[in-house]
């Protein structure tokens, strides 16, 4: 009797994963159906690549951030930090005239340098990387407007343009470099040990500890490895932008949570793929798109997003109830 | 005790999607009278509790109390018939005092503001009659486990308490804070209150109860008069067949010295020296607070050393965290299985592979068929009742859950290993298998360490004891010397 029930709540448990694995998805494609019926130059291959170029950006931050997040941690200083990134390798470029083959590696080391800050101050003070990262956003961000003198910076060389602006084939480089982290992401957190133990940080720190994870080494990892792709989102925004600006990247960090919130990465920690991550920035960019395309005014797309994301992670709490409910019923049982 | 009923159960049903939990439960209550109620993991306890406490939907039956039938509970209605449940974990505040959490939800005056004074002096007395003396003001947070059970007895007192259920009470407590949680059960008794008396310990059982019920697999089996009844009759009623209660001896004698303490420090202990030798189950004993599993937190590299050497397999070996520990074959198995030693939601073979996953990767990939292989190797091996490895760890008994954390030591090919109360939670068929594990892999050649509350079990597993008292070796024992009373005078420090 007792085996009997073990595969029957099984059903029913497996049943709520799947369906919270493709709820995104199902949202994503409902979406897409609605607004390419209501406006036709939705659904074309130009718009399809505007779409997604537009979230590119973020989506590629956002890798980053789900390694954080999927360890327990949250960065919310990943926009500050292209903010003085940006400002920083403006600057390398035109005041100092340095190559961008050269400027390029010493930015991308400054988002590392930033991230590392991050996970050293969370674990030496030992408070939430959430108040860590409010703190640090606001010092990079405030570090970027000193260092940009109230400047728009520009005259880069030329030679530049094309990490933002380029394509490869058809296909513009921000596309093809999200698909390459992307692609990079998924395999380390499915198939190598450190992914393990990402989801294993997230999923019962102590016991990761105890099993003999430098939990430590970890953190400080993770946080430089979002930085350092927060740098290369820094670089193609700059190339795209083409004017070293302190209001570029300002605020990714929103798109970033909720595209891991919608594709179902947990706040806690110890949940959360690739896959459903692409599919939350591709919902963000269907509605950024679509409301664009049928001219919503700006602030009433922060509305939308914002419900959105709210019924997500509400549905997606609720399941979860529903399932420790179970487990409860079934464990008193 | 006299012959009134004052809690009447008939045909009490309970179904869980495919599972009937209480299958017609029909039980009486006497006033005054401590009842035991006794089941393995699984057998319906929790839910009859929790039917009676009016936390959860009754499918079928009648619950009579206080002179009504009732079809359904709640637990306001549960309360207003002097319903009270202490649960294992403690329903209190811990950032308020005693006294506040004492009168949480209750006025005891019509004063608009809170009468701290009247609150105070009822606190006062009904710690008097218990024969505890506590101020009143203290945090409760500031209180050993002891004491915050305590202040929940006191709590459902101050509601006029008729039947006290008390699910697990002595899990937490040492020897001697049982003994004072016993004379406070008996005021309780003397005052005509029933308690509902739920715990895995047999002994404790034939201690405290007058009547004692059986529960199995959802479905009520006997009840008996604690003094007509014995050890073996309870453990057959529980397990529905006879079941030796045993422990399997030491068959080959101890080898060469393997794990050598000398003079360590740190984490609450001074000054531990003892060694340990191939095939040998050395016992930890001592109170709560004695230092036990600090000591084993020590020797694992998870807090660190001050003074003093670990030598193993004869030489000096530096342990500064769990990764060293762990290089050096030491393993442990922690008495917190569900918040320090597994990742209950993920799968079985997740969590055994997790400590050797280097070892199972190349180039950083881990090998899903390495990873497979070994993990269904020591499922086998010590028989893991599980439908799959992909059954997640959340979903498993407790016993089951205590071998994964064993599969996992073991492929991590831990030599040495320490097991922190290695039965505790765990119903007493899969306790018998974890012995005859225990047995099995000193006699393999691993050498253990085994931290246990359970007197019993750790006159009955050990073959050699050390005693820890306030964080110093209070002695050791011989087995020939084994005794309750000798281990308990040196626990306590009276020796």
């Amino acid at each position: 009797m007792k085996n009997q029930t073990i595969t029957l709540t099984n059903l029913g448990a497996k049943f709520g994963t799947e369906m919270r694995k493709y709820a995104p998805l199902i949202i994503l494609i409902g979406l897409t159906i609605f607004f390419s019926i209501i406006s036709p130059n939705f659904l074309t291959s130009r718009n399809i690549l505007i779409l997604v170029r537009q979230v590119s950006f973020a989506a590629i931050s956002a890798v980053g951030v789900i390694f954080v997040m999927i360890a327990g941690g949250i960065d919310l200083s990943v926009g500050s930090q292209i903010v003085l990134t940006n400002i920083v390798l403006s600057k390398l470029m035109v005041d100092s005239n340095i190559s961008p083959l050269l400027a390029i590696p010493l930015t991308l080391i400054l988002g590392a340098t930033l991230g590392a800050l991050n996970g050293f101050l969370s674990i030496k003070l030992n408070i939430h990387s959430l108040i860590i990262t409010l703190g640090t956003a606001s010092i990079y961000k405030g570090a970027g407007y000193i260092f940009a003198e109230s400047r728009n910076i520009m005259g880069f060389p030329d030679s530049f343009r094309w990490f933002g602006q380029g394509y490869i084939g058809p296909i513009p480089v921000p596309i093809i470099v999200m698909v390459i982290m992307a692609l990079i992401g998924s395999f380390i957190l499915t198939r190598t040990y450190f992914g393990r133990y990402i989801f294993a940080l997230g999923g019962n720190e102590e016991a990761a500890r105890l099993a003999g994870v430098n939990i430590n080494g970890m953190k400080i990892l993770l946080f430089t490895i979002c930085g350092f792709i927060s740098g290369i989102t820094s670089v193609l925004l700059l190339s795209r932008v083409f004017a070293g600006q302190t209001s570029t990247g300002q605020g990714i960090e929103f798109d970033c949570l909720t595209a891991a919130l919608l594709g179902g990465v947990s706040f806690k920690g110890g949940e959360g793929t690739i896959f459903g991550l692409m599919t939350g920035i591709l919902i963000i960019g269907v509605l950024n798109n679509a409301m664009q395309l049928a001219s919503f005014p700006d602030f009433s797309q922060n509305v939308v997003k914002g419900a959105v994301l709210l019924a997500s992670v509400g549905f997606d709490v609720y399941q979860k109830n529903r399932k420790a409910k179970e487990t409860i019923a079934r464990v008193a049982a | 005790m006299n012959e009134n009923v004052v809690l009447s159960l008939k045909d009490i049903t309970k179904k869980y999607p495919g599972v009937l939990a209480l299958d017609r439960i029909s039980l009486d209550f006497l006033e005054g009278e401590v009842h035991a109620l006794l089941g393995e993991n699984g057998a319906g306890k929790s839910t009859l509790i929790k039917a009676v406490a009016g936390a959860i939907n009754l499918d079928g039956g009648i619950i009579h109390v206080g002179g009504q039938n009732h079809h359904q509970m709640t637990p306001h209605l549960s309360r207003s018939m002097g319903i009270e449940v202490i649960y294992q974990e403690f329903n209190l505040v811990p950032t308020m005092s005693i006294a506040e959490n004492i009168f949480l939800g209750n006025r005891v005056s019509d004063k608009f503001l809170v009468d701290y004074e009247t609150m105070k002096s009822k606190t006062r007395e009904i710690f008097k009659l218990f024969n505890v003396d506590i101020d009143p003001m203290t945090l409760v947070q500031d209180l050993s486990p002891a004491k915050q059970q305590i202040v929940e007895i006191a709590k459902s007192v101050s509601k006029n308490v008729r039947i006290l259920i008390m699910d697990e009470p002595s899990a937490p407590l040492s020897v001697s804070e049982v003994e004072h949680m016993f004379e406070i059960i008996n005021q309780l008794k003397q005052k005509g209150v029933t308690v509902i008396y739920i715990s895995h310990r047999l002994e404790e059982v034939f201690r405290i109860s007058d009547r004692v019920s059986v529960m199995r697999d959802g479905q009520y089996v006997a009840t008996k008069l604690t003094r007509d009844t014995n050890r073996k009759e309870l453990i057959s009623l529980m397990v529905g067949r006879e079941l030796k209660e045993s422990y399997p001896p030491q068959s080959n004698p101890p080898g060469e010295i393997v794990l050598e303490v000398k003079n360590l420090s740190g984490n609450g202990n001074k000054d531990i020296s003892f060694s340990i030798r191939k095939g040998e189950i050395l016992g930890i004993s001592g109170l709560v607070g004695a230092g036990r599993t600090e000591l084993a937190m020590l020797l694992f590299g998870a807090a660190p050393i001050e003074s003093g050497e670990i030598w193993v397999n004869g030489k000096p070996v530096q342990i500064h965290s769990p990764l060293n520990a762990i290089q050096h074959g030491v393993g442990l198995l922690t008495e917190d299985r569900k918040g320090k030693g597994l990742f209950l939601e993920m799968a079985v073979g997740w969590n055994i592979s997790f400590p050797i996953l280097r070892k199972l990767s190349k180039y950083g990939i881990v090998s899903a068929k390495a990873e497979n292989k070994i993990a269904e190797h020591y499922r086998q091996r010590i028989n893991i009742k599980t439908p799959s490895l992909e059954q997640r760890v959340i979903n498993l008994s407790g016993g089951n859950q205590q071998k994964v954390v064993l599969a996992r030591s073991l492929a991590a090919e831990s030599g040495i290993l320490i097991f922190d109360e290695p039965t505790r939670g765990i119903d007493v068929g899969a306790k018998q298998e974890i012995y005859h594990l225990m047995r099995e892999l000193a006699d393999n050649g691993n050498t253990i360490l085994m931290i246990s509350s359970d007197m019993e079990e750790l006159l009955g597993m050990s073959d050699r004891i050390i005693v820890l008292c306030e964080g110093k070796l209070a002695g050791e024992v011989q087995k020939e010397q084994f005794s309750q009373d000798y281990i308990l005078d040196l626990a306590s420090g009276t020796h």
